[in-house]
């Protein structure tokens, strides 16, 4: 299911954070929001999950804005996981992780059969299940990230939004992450994130949206968007993308004066 | 991987609990002044069991039932184990409902006034309370306007006791804030249950969204939950259950503070589930703690709101203890 938003505009506080953005993120394809601190790039991915009303334009999920989505139908294809790792009460990771079948099952319900199945291929993606009877709570960071990743995977959405996924996270998990959001969206998901990770978004995205200011500076492949002068633009630095051994990443020598 | 736990114990605590609600109940029918037993045979036994140990028994679990769940509904929802059910002003503006129905003397012309005011000045919280709130916003506003009600409500019951002329309608005042489960008639029993069993079902159906609210707002929301309804049903769930139980008891405190606390850690910490466990595990307490005052009565005339509160203090610091060990160094 295509995520679009086309002229959106979204007021918070009073203060317009999205000043009429353009963003496809394409089924099949993992797609990054890209940008400095306080562009908009969470109320961008709130926006794109139906969680805030736009001021003008619209955020759509396959081809239908958001305002025309039953809740419960919109839950069942769009997940989302926000920045903030909240988990309030002394949850065990698996009960967590069970609450992303929550639009599948109806009041009083049991766990059936297919929600125990899609709550074990999540916790066996995030490489958790050590981790399972722990509650949440008391889990570092990085395992706390996992675990609510999981929550998100265990909704079997058709669209996943996760901001900033991958901070917190060591070296070998995120690699593991974007290796199973790369497969995830090749099975015709779409997976749209916001990254601070510049190397993490060279070397695996399929597509970049760069924004500065609550606008789109520029979108596209990766070798496209993250030039030296883009860089330069949105971040104040002086960067640009490489190809190492196969790999490409990004490199950044300084800030700019 | 997978958690038995998981799937047996809901029903098995929930099995346990009611079994333990049952024998209370029981328990609360068969103890009295007049001996232990279903009431001797004769119209003075059958007098005794209806008139006095049923409607008494009744409103135990009932009143128990619904500060246990509404507590339990609260702390969910505002995701803070600190809230209760006269955090959010209701049980105050039946207080001060019940307090102006004496101040008024239209208590001692009307048996059923004390009931009705306490009923008016709850449900005049609660319209207070959503019109300074809103049906939009977080936890901390629905607090922040209970507390206002709540002061309000103080404040003028403080009034009432203090222009009072007659001393015994002061000392009405004050015991009647204290809670009570004794002398109260069948009628009341009536007049308040329909409106306790309709505020318990609007809280009982909440479990889904409160489980989702452990991961936070947005991400409820994400999971398909209706913020704004969830709130109303918050607020006009507990003001009806709460709002019915006090106007007839009066003020039983701890309760709902005490035993979703209790509770939690066998449901595995899951709002949801804390919602029925603490229904029954309210009237277990409640109809306990009447059954205790009864079996002192010759010795002492306790209140049930004195008692709640006596076992409810030293439970705090415990509380206050145990958070201190546990953020030590």
């Amino acid at each position: 299911m295509k995520l679009e938003a086309r002229g959106l505009r979204v007021h918070l506080g009073g203060r317009e954070v999205l000043k009429g953005v353009e963003l496809a993120a394409e089924p099949g394809e993992l797609t990054a929001v890209l940008g400095a601190n306080g562009a908009g790039k969470t109320t961008l991915l709130r926006a794109l999950a139906g969680l805030i009303p736009a001021s003008a334009g619209e955020a759509r999920l396959d081809r239908r804005p958001f305002r025309a989505w039953p809740r419960g139908a919109l839950a069942r294809c769009l997940a989302y996981l926000p920045q903030e790792r909240t988990v309030h009460w002394a949850l065990t990771a698996r009960a967590v992780v069970g609450l992303g079948r929550l639009p599948h099952q109806r009041l009083g319900q049991a766990e059936t059969a297919a929600d125990r199945a899609a709550i074990e291929a999540a916790i066996e993606a995030m490489d958790i299940a050590t981790l399972t009877a722990r509650p949440v709570l008391e889990m570092s960071g990085g395992e706390k990230a996992r675990v609510l990743l999981a929550r998100a995977l265990a909704q079997e959405p058709q669209a996943l939004i996760a901001d900033e996924p991958a901070a917190g996270l060591d070296p070998a998990h995120q690699l593991a992450l974007f290796r199973h959001l790369t497969r995830f969206a090749a099975r015709g998901r779409t997976v749209l994130v916001a990254l601070h990770d510049l190397p993490l978004a060279a070397r695996f995205c399929h597509k970049i949206v760069l924004i500065k200011a609550g606008a789109v500076l520029t979108s596209g492949a990766p070798a496209n968007v993250l030039t030296r002068q883009h860089l330069g633009s949105a971040y104040d630095i002086d960067a640009e993308y490489r190809t190492i051994d196969g790999i490409a990443t990004v490199l950044w020598r300084d800030g700019l004066p | 991987m997978t958690e038995p736990a998981a799937t047996y114990l809901p029903r098995r605590l929930l099995a346990g609990l009611a079994a333990l609600a049952l024998l209370a109940f029981l328990l609360s029918l068969a103890i009295g002044p007049s001996g232990f037993g279903f009431g001797p045979p004769g119209a003075a036994g059958s007098l005794i069991f209806w008139e006095i140990r049923l409607p008494r028994a009744l409103l135990g679990a009932l009143v128990g039932a619904t500060l246990g769940l509404a507590g339990a509904a609260l702390q969910g929802y505002l995701r803070n184990p600190l809230a209760e059910p006269s955090l959010i002003g209701v049980s105050g503006g039946a207080a001060l409902g019940a307090v102006l129905a004496i101040h008024l003397g239209i208590a001692q012309t009307l048996a059923l006034a004390l009931p009705i005011g306490g009923l008016l000045g709850a449900i005049a919280a609660m319209l207070a309370v959503v019109a300074l709130a809103g049906l939009n916003g977080g936890p901390i506003t629905l607090i922040l306007a209970g507390l206002a009600v709540s002061a309000t409500a103080t404040a003028l019951i403080s009034l009432a006791l203090n222009l009072s002329q007659n001393p015994f309608a002061a000392i009405e005042m004050v015991y009647w804030m204290m809670g009570s489960l004794a002398d109260r008639s069948l009628t009341q029993v009536w007049l308040s249950a329909p409106l306790m069993l309709i505020g318990m079902g609007l809280l009982l159906v909440l479990g889904r969204a409160l489980d989702a609210l452990t991961l936070g707002e947005d991400a409820a929301v994400s999971l398909g939950i209706d913020a704004r309804g969830t709130r109303l049903l918050i607020v006009a769930g507990t003001a009806l259950s709460v709002g019915a139980a006090t106007a007839v008891t009066g003020i039983i405190g701890f309760v709902g503070l005490l035993v979703p606390h209790a509770l939690r850690p066998l449901t595995g910490h899951r709002p949801g589930l804390l919602l029925p466990a603490s229904l029954l595990g309210g009237s277990i307490l409640v109809l306990l703690a009447d059954v205790a005052l009864r079996l002192v009565q010759p010795w002492a005339d306790l209140r049930i709101g004195v008692l709640t509160a006596l076992i409810g203090a030293p439970f705090f610091i415990w509380l206050v203890l145990k958070t201190r060990r546990e953020l030590a160094p």
